[in-house]
């Protein structure tokens, strides 16, 4: 039915998802909840037009009507009726120990609870904890025109912890969170007492915080969280779609240097039990690790099905979307700067004055030109080599493809950053990412004390 | 599906409560359609049918809440057993609960009109290239279209409660949205505009041509600026932006919670004199005019500045409850969520003076184009803000060169302070912001040393 109206490709999408999540704010459980989500997408594709219609209605007439749509909508001339053999593509779902479903509720509980205990007894400045749990369980199905036949089962379990504290200019905040593509084994991993305390000296290490300098600083970023700078800076620019409309400043760059040697970027589907791991995409391709950057020079972007399809190309197992409603795009998985071998602490010790971000929060990038804002969540100066005073937040602001080329150090110290939601064209998907230690020449700093001496 | 379809099903659910147990249950039905075009041609067509619904039991003074993508009813019976067991393992609190009818009179509001169901697609199509067209061809200097679109929606909600609260309603809207490049030396500049209406027949396609190449050209040859003070020009998209995050603390959760930096400030000068502003989804020019608020209850205005010394706060009723001034109807929800306190029609008191009178008012400022990374770079707890900016710089009353790679810094708290002009031209916004353009005076601005 859904190639009735002449089109070349077509695809069924198939989704069932179960979500659970608790929420314990000011001193109490402020929600418990409770989701499900199951539904149809389908695709259609004549030349370079898509057409897409979805549906909550699983009975044969209700996915007809659905792949009827979607033929109308991107109908070209003549008819086409087609056989298709699918195929079984295996996969290998993510291990998953303890399914969260089976954990009881008390315990889901019992958890925040103590999370706000230990995060209010560790001072009295602490004057406000949220805590939040979310699990979650999406089953998908692909079945396309080429004869792919394929599934995953993908488990995420996150837990949040965020604090506030009140001193004498004010308030300020503080977060640790922890997210991986496993089940309740998560805090096996992780101890909630352990991230309350973190989240809590966080917000009290703020308090006394001075303002954050202006101007352009050397800034050497902490390893983790500083990775959504370049997935935000670099990898949207990578995404094949986005390169084929001239809106990257990386377009027409490939076998180029686009970054500094030191610079290796890889984006990752397969790294075992990341945020943004999967079997296969969203296209029923699956996961794979592709280098982006190699020793500076620009290597390969991300693909999905029909930007690689139009090209003669494999897909790089980047098709992904938020849910059967929405259409499949390029989309990161876990992106990440390789790790070096420069000593962390030399690195530190080679500015004389500079900014030290302990922490990135979120950011925006414009893709077309590569400017980009970032959050430091946790940043301090760095005088005579030294890290000192806590500052208070600021954005950094710079250029994608100009940071790159402006990395002096990469650090031996690798390691991933939270978990994050990437948002694109209105779609959020899970992603990781991370960073070493690394050194930028310079960045744009926007606090509100002087440049220079703050 | 119609709005009575929905509170039947609602009403079906709310009739299983048990004794001692209060239920809501919200119910909602969409369907739309998306195009995207790209180069002359259709890139994409959606078409989409959603149904949704949100249970919310309370017993013994516990608060359980299960959602679900469906209206099968399979599933909405799981949500209702869900949504109890959720609700066992709560925690008792004395001020939560379902809305209480207040008497307060709803304002008969209708947000449907006919255009949305009756434009053929073929129509809406030739909408989505015809704005792709245009802004390629409106400029020799724009090169390229990244993504033109036109989007529309009619839905249908309802909500029942054991309160015996019903509320139902339809609506529609439609909208467009175009994103324009422009090639400036190896960079390329970016300029994006929308519109949103009720139907497809009252969106101004001009005014969102001329908004995406302007915002793109007059951009061109931007460079870093020189850090300095200035005074920043808003006109009423950027003001909308600005005021709307400040409005967005003056909620009872954040209020009771302690995460506003207005805490405790009721009936202080918290903003510059001149400056009032409200809540008020009972204006029908707004976008974001409604009849009832997310827990069924009348929508109200609400007044929050009045001549720069604050009112009061947006509150649900259990805010309302716990803070004791009750619910202002300023529940917002999606069908999928629990109901929180929030704005629905932002309302700015207009001042005098145009937009380029008010740019020739200024020595030395920036008329703002984009803010960038306002989720991250402004903390609505420490009200801390800092945030990057392009545009055109203002000197002596004229507008001059374009700057971007930079970022202004200040407070929440500040910026409502420092605001020195509030233009008489208010824009009714598709976000549902009303607001005239702005200026604030004496603001951070970091570039180069």
């Amino acid at each position: 039915m859904a190639l009735s109206g002449g089109g070349t490709f077509a695809e069924v999408f198939a989704e069932d998802v179960q979500r659970g999540s608790g929420h314990f704010d000011d001193g109490r459980i402020e929600s418990l909840a409770s989701s499900r989500d199951r539904g149809v997408g389908i695709r259609v594709v004549a030349d370079q037009s898509t057409g897409f219609a979805h549906t909550a209605d699983l009975t044969e007439r209700g996915l007809l009507a659905a792949a009827r749509a979607a033929a109308d909508a991107a109908r070209r001339s003549g008819e086409t009726t087609a056989a298709v053999d699918l195929e079984t593509v295996g996969t290998s779902p993510g291990r998953v120990a303890i399914r969260p479903a089976d954990i009881d509720k008390a315990t889901k509980v019992d958890l925040l609870q103590r999370a706000d205990e230990v995060a209010r007894s560790s001072d009295e400045a602490i004057s406000q904890v949220s805590a939040r749990y979310a699990d979650s369980r999406r089953r998908i199905l692909v079945a396309n025109s080429d004869g792919v036949l394929s599934g995953d089962d993908q488990t995420r379990t996150m837990f949040s912890v965020s604090c506030v504290a009140s001193g004498d200019a004010g308030l300020q905040t503080g977060a640790e969170t922890v997210g991986l593509s496993v089940g309740w084994e998560l805090f096996d991993r992780y101890d909630v007492e352990d991230l309350a305390r973190r989240a809590a000296r966080r917000a009290l290490t703020k308090l006394q915080a001075r303002p954050a300098p202006s101007g352009t600083l050397p800034v050497v970023i902490g390893p983790g969280s500083g990775g959504v700078l370049f997935h935000e800076a670099c990898g949207h620019g990578l995404e094949a779609d986005l390169v084929k409309k001239g809106a990257s400043a990386f377009a027409g760059r490939l076998g180029t240097q686009v970054a500094s040697p030191l610079v290796t970027l890889v984006d990752d589907g397969t790294m075992d039990d990341e945020w943004g791991r999967y079997a296969i995409d969203d296209e029923g391709n699956p996961a794979r690790r592709n280098v982006l950057i190699e020793d500076g020079i620009l290597v390969d972007y991300m693909w999905d099905g029909l930007r690689a399809r139009a090209d003669g190309r494999p897909s790089s197992g980047n098709g992904r979307r938020q849910s059967y409603r929405h259409l499949p795009m390029v989309r990161m998985t876990n992106t990440y700067l390789a790790g070096g071998e420069t000593d962390p602490t030399d690195i530190v010790a080679s500015v004389e004055h500079g900014v030290y971000v302990a922490r990135l929060g979120g950011g925006q990038v414009n893709t077309a030109s590569g400017d980009f804002v970032f959050g430091m969540v946790e940043a301090y100066m760095i005088e005579g080599g030294k890290i000192t005073a806590p500052l208070r937040e600021g954005q950094l602001i710079g250029n994608g493809p100009k940071v790159l080329q402006q990395i002096e150090a990469v650090g031996n110290d690798f390691a991933m950053g939270p978990p994050g939601t990437c948002g694109k064209d209105g779609q959020g998907v899970p992603v990781g990412d991370g960073v070493p230690t690394l050194k930028v020449a310079e960045l744009t700093i926007g606090g509100t004390a002087g440049a220079g001496a703050p | 599906m119609s709005p009575g379809d929905l509170l039947a099903i609602a009403e079906r659910i709310v009739d299983q409560a048990v004794a001692n147990e209060e239920i809501e249950v919200a119910c909602s039905h969409g369907r739309s359609t998306t195009i995207r075009a790209y180069e002359g041609e259709v890139e994409s067509l959606t078409t989409a049918e959603t149904h949704a619904i949100g249970v919310r039991v309370l017993a013994d003074g516990r608060e359980g809440f299960a959602s679900a993508g469906t209206l099968d009813h399979d599933v909405v019976t799981d949500m209702l057993a869900e949504a109890r067991d959720n609700a066992r393992f709560s925690q008792t609190d004395p001020h939560v609960g379902i809305a209480q009818p207040d008497g307060v009179e709803a304002v008969d509001i209708d947000l449907w009109r006919d255009g949305v169901e009756a434009t053929p697609n073929q129509d809406k199509i030739d909408l989505a290239l015809e704005l792709e067209r245009r802004v390629r061809s409106a400029d020799d200097r724009i090169t390229g279209v990244r993504v033109a679109a036109y989007g529309d929606s009619v839905g249908a909600f309802a909500l029942a409660s054991t309160a015996g609260i019903t509320a139902s309603t339809r609506a529609t809207s439609s909208s467009v949205s175009v994103q324009a490049l422009a090639l400036d030396g190896e960079r390329t500049q970016t300029g994006y505009a929308y519109d949103g209406a009720r139907e497809p027949a009252d969106l101004d396609l001009d005014r969102v041509v001329d908004r995406a190449v302007s915002q793109t050209v007059d951009l061109l040859g931007s460079t870093k600026p020189k850090t300095a003070t200035v005074d920043l020009v808003l006109d009423p998209h950027l003001a909308a932006t600005v005021l709307g995050l400040v409005a967005g603390t003056l909620t009872g959760d954040r209020v009771l919670k302690g995460r506003s930096p207005f805490v405790d400030r009721v009936g202080e000068t918290v903003a510059a004199t001149g400056l009032s502003f409200s809540d008020d989804p009972t204006d029908l020019r707004s976008m974001g005019a409604d009849s009832h608020d997310g827990e069924g209850l009348a929508c109200r205005p609400v007044p929050l500045v009045e001549d720069g010394v604050l009112k009061g706060f947006l509150h649900d009723s259990y805010t309302g409850r716990r803070s004791g001034h009750g619910s202002t109807g300023s529940a917002v929800r999606g069908t999928r969520g629990l109901p929180s306190p929030g704005l629905h029609a932002l309302a700015v008191r207009p001042g005098a003076g145009t937009l380029d009178e008010l740019i020739a008012g200024v020595d030395l400022g920036l008329l703002v184009f984009t803010l960038a990374g306002l989720h991250s770079g402004v903390n609505p707890v420490s009200g801390d803000f800092s945030v990057g900016v392009e545009g055109r710089m203002i000197r002596n009353g004229q507008l001059a060169e374009p700057v971007n790679e930079c970022t202004i810094a200040s407070t929440l708290q500040r910026l409502l302070l420092d605001i020195t002009a509030i233009g008489g031209e208010v824009v009714h916004l598709p976000s549902g912001v009303s607001t005239p353009p702005v200026v604030i005076g004496g603001v951070a601005l970091s570039g180069a040393a």
